[in-house]
């Protein structure tokens, strides 16, 4: 079931100089998103931002009733969304595609790879694979210690395991270059950044023969599958991100990897 | 409570909102979020008698109020349609119109064929203005002998309700509609997009990944109601009109420039209820300005 409603926003905090978070709220149960799922957010305010703003879910508590957006401030639309205040509203559809793994095994090993803001939808899954009896090792990168997000959040569920380009936090160079992949031993891996990266982590993968899916970020319009706007080319011709991803196992992929 | 039904030929409407082809999909992705039983009328995505896999991505750009698309009539052809869509879609309780595109006029006619044979589609609307694909499309729709040519032979195959949509890419487009009107069309809509273009000045390239894309939303609504004001007064048929539809007194502009009913079509993608919401904006406007019926409006400018 999708709905389109009316949040009320609980804080916005400013995680770095390039990303807010925005945690939202409802005086009714929010419907329980699963891990890797997105929302569509009508943005008010900003004259040039006409269609929705797609936002992966980075966090969902039930006790709290929060659902958590992690945003990179990217243009006039994103840029307007951090202006909100506490008690404003915000018109969210949700929730949109089909999210990650979710059958997990207790002992499971799991790798989840997040690059840039792309680290986000990875709080609740690794979350849910912890809650699964699954091990979550968050392998997370960016371009300096100040692009980092939310890294005391990721260290709740897992060992986080760090990469910048400048090598100002963790190791030196990108995801791929861990020394921890090394070690492997992983049931199967989870990525979601920018696309090269990405397809450099389905390369290892595929050598290393370990199940891997990606999540996508196509630009889309609707976001219910009508516009036909997202569409990724996959193994049975061009489908939509928006609905059946915008997770995918690599194998369905046409990518050169 | 005033009168909001309206007919399209033999088409009676419940309201004089549809949603337009290519922004709604079938309906049913939209079912969690609007009562279809309230909308006058789902057009659903263009078909063609073979299945195509539409244009590369990217396939939209966002623009000052609105957006391009270059989707290419992405759809799994006729076939697939009547055996494994319509099933789905046939109890809808609203009229469900299937939107019919082509690369050639024997395409055309043997997709309307096969839609005629479906019981619960009253209606086909005939896109002979699609500006996203190399062949046919808006090829058929861009002159008065086309536009003639591809409705005739469609309406020897095809006895239910005939819309057909037409292209404001063309100089008159009311010598086209009544070209359309002459070949036996029961209604005209009109407009489809505008071709337009957009460019990512960083990467030096287009944004779409054809160059040029069908410009739809806000930005093109002066221009959709100067043409159906225009085609409504050349043509006797009755006139649907869409383009840059988003609130009920964007759809009293078009109603009063002459059309008999409207689509709303990329306003579904910002607001999955609008339609609906705009058909009961319709009936209350028309109730607090004291008019009997909608029929009182229509073409009142």
């Amino acid at each position: 079931m999708k709905y389109n409603k009316i949040l009320t926003v609980r804080a916005v905090e400013q995680v770095n100089a390039g990303h807010v978070l925005i945690r939202l709220t409802d005086d009714k149960t929010l419907p329980k998103p699963v891990p890797g799922q997105f929302v569509q957010v009508k943005v008010e305010g900003s004259p040039s931002t006409f269609l929705r703003r797609p936002i992966s879910v980075n966090f969902y508590d039930e006790e709290s009733n929060e659902l958590w957006l992690l945003v990179q401030l990217k243009g006039e639309g994103t840029r307007t969304l951090a202006t909100l205040k506490a008690d404003d509203r915000l018109e969210v559809l949700f929730p949109l595609g089909n999210g990650f793994q979710q059958d997990v095994k207790p002992g499971e090993r799991v790798l989840l790879v997040g690059g840039g803001v792309g680290v986000a939808p990875l709080l609740y899954y690794g979350k849910y694979v912890k809650e699964q009896g699954g091990t979550p090792l968050f392998l997370l990168g960016a371009k300096t210690k100040a692009d980092l997000l939310e890294i005391d959040c990721f260290e709740q569920y897992g060992q986080v395991y760090l990469t910048t380009e400048d090598g100002s936090a963790g190791e030196k160079g990108f995801v791929t270059q861990h020394s921890m992949l090394d070690r492997a031993g992983f049931s199967f891996i989870s990525v979601c950044g920018p696309k090269p990266m990405m397809m450099a982590v389905a390369r290892y993968a595929r050598a290393t023969n370990i199940p891997c899916e990606v999540s996508l970020e196509n630009l889309m319009a609707c976001g219910l599958g009508a516009c036909l706007c997202c569409v990724e080319k996959t193994v049975r011709g061009n489908v939509c991100v928006c609905t059946e991803g915008p997770v995918f196992n690599i194998n369905k992929l046409t990518w050169e990897i | 409570m005033s009168d909001i039904t309206t007919n399209i030929g033999r088409l009676r409407l419940k309201n004089p909102v549809m949603t337009a082809s290519g922004t709604f999909g079938y309906g049913v992705e939209f079912a969690d979020l609007v009562n279809l039983a309230d909308i006058g009328g789902i057009i659903v995505k263009g078909t063609t008698l073979h299945p195509r896999e539409g244009n590369d991505y990217p396939r939209m750009a966002e623009t000052a109020s609105g957006m391009l698309n270059c989707v290419g009539l992405q759809n799994k052809g006729v076939d697939y349609f009547c055996k494994h869509i319509y099933p789905d879609i046939k109890d809808i309780p609203t009229n469900m119109i299937v939107n019919v595109s082509g690369s050639s006029i024997d395409d055309y006619v043997a997709c309307a064929a096969k839609i005629n044979e479906l019981e619960r589609i009253p209606a086909i609307e005939l896109n002979i203005s699609c500006p996203n694909v190399k062949q046919g499309g808006m090829a058929f729709g861009v002159t008065s002998k086309g536009a003639r040519s591809v409705v005739e032979a469609v309406r020897k195959v095809y006895d239910k309700t005939l819309i057909v949509k037409l292209s404001p890419n063309v100089t008159d487009i009311a010598e086209i509609a009544l070209a359309v009107e002459d070949a036996g069309a029961d209604a005209v809509s009109l407009i489809n997009t505008l071709m337009g273009m957009a460019i990512d000045i960083n990467r030096r390239c287009p944004k779409l990944s054809i160059a040029t894309g069908g410009l739809s939303g806000p930005a093109v609504k002066p221009v959709a109601v100067r043409m159906v004001w225009q085609v409504a007064k050349a043509v006797k048929i009755p006139v649907v009109g869409l383009g840059g539809i988003m609130t009920t007194e964007d759809a009293i502009e078009f109603l009063m420039a002459g059309a008999s009913a409207v689509e709303v079509g990329t306003a579904n993608f910002i607001d999955p209820a609008v339609s609906v919401k705009i058909a009961q904006g319709i009936s209350r406007w028309l109730d607090d300005h004291k008019y009997k019926s909608v029929h009182e409006i229509i073409g009142a400018v």
